[in-house]
């Protein structure tokens, strides 16, 4: 542990901080007595893909191209996620398989 | 049978899929929060209290890193941004809830919007609490998940390196799901190029905000063009 008990605390009270404020803000300024701008809910239907897209480059972010493995591991695993994905449409499956996968690949493949 | 325990019913089939992901997200949580020395009983508190995969997952290494409150708190607002995006497309959903709504409100994952957005309780089912069953359920697998993957953990010793990618594994699949679920693809690759330029433009540690604010921006000046591409 690199933080006391303290520090972890209020790290936690914190996370907790923020992420209850991402959730119920939109409740606090759109009111059910009052009618939602059209351009609001518009960014409520649209918005989740954008983000979707955001967050997996957001997981990829540290993976160098440039430097061995040059991607690879990341690259090819997830190629087995989609292959799977779109041929049995099984979450856990793609997940669990596609995680392994690249364990195997960075534990003993590309070492 | 009373109103409460049809809505128990009818919610749990439909929770299916996210209790085999969630048990299995929070049994890697569990396994790599055990990892860098916090045991059960942290994970218990993070999972009961917090009930977000991604930033627990990122907080592993605000937890393995100096103290940094502030640091914690945009970071924290910065990855669950896009639950405000939820929220807004549960305003409609929510009007009904009542003395329920705060914890449907606390509850939102990307897990339980997906299924709250997606799935209309059975005839005769009160919307709220099949609502309500639904985020519980789904906060009852992450909560049991996680902490049997920090029992595992301390009982088990394994090389857990890599592990971290179930959580770009999970998004992948979303990501492919959101895909085939929708003919307007404009969304989906507005988000990935603007993240993928501004990691390119701004290094990873600072490109999360101008990518979001250029999302937000390319979704409001193509919103006529996308509008028409919703249309069947």
């Amino acid at each position: 542990m690199t933080l006391t008990p303290a520090q972890a605390l209020i790290t936690i009270a914190l996370l907790v901080l923020g992420t209850v404020t991402t959730r119920a803000l939109p409740f606090l300024f759109f009111p059910p007595n009052k009618d939602t701008p059209a351009f609001v809910l518009y960014l409520g239907r649209v918005l989740p893909y954008a983000v979707m897209g955001l967050l997996v480059v957001f997981c990829l972010k540290g993976v160098s191209v440039t430097v061995a493995p040059h991607g690879f591991p990341e690259l090819l695993a997830i190629l087995v996620i989609l292959g799977l994905h779109l041929w049995k449409s099984n979450v856990l499956l793609s997940i669990g398989a596609g995680t392994v996968f690249y364990m195997l690949l960075v534990q003993y493949v590309f070492v | 049978m009373n109103e409460k325990t049809k809505a128990l019913r009818a919610a749990f089939p439909v929770t299916i899929p996210v209790m085999t992901g969630y048990l299995f997200l929070g049994m890697g949580y569990g396994i790599l929060m055990n990892s860098i020395g916090y045991g059960p009983l942290w994970t218990l508190l993070m999972s009961l209290l917090i009930f977000a995969g991604s930033i627990q997952y990122v907080a592993i290494a605000l937890l393995t890193s100096a103290f940094n409150p502030l640091y914690t708190l945009l970071l924290t607002l910065m990855v669950n941004a896009r639950h405000l995006f939820y929220g807004i497309s549960m305003l409609e959903g929510f009007k009904g809830a009542g003395r329920l709504k705060p914890y449907l409100v606390f509850g939102l994952t990307d897990e339980t919007f997906s299924l709250l957005s997606a799935v209309d309780p059975p005839e005769g089912i009160e919307r709220k609490w099949f609502q309500f069953f639904i985020t519980l359920l789904d906060h009852v697998y992450w909560v049991a998940g996680s902490v049997l993957g920090s029992i595992i953990g301390a009982v088990i010793s394994f090389n857990s390196m890599g592990l971290d990618f179930v959580l770009t594994a999970l998004f992948v699949v979303i990501f492919i799901d959101q895909w085939k679920g929708t003919k307007n693809h404009i969304p989906a690759l507005v988000g990935l190029g603007s993240a993928l330029l501004c990691l390119l433009l701004f290094g990873q540690d600072h490109f999360m905000i101008p990518a979001m604010v250029l999302i937000l921006f390319l979704l409001t000046v193509f919103r006529k063009r996308i509008r028409e591409e919703e249309k069947p």
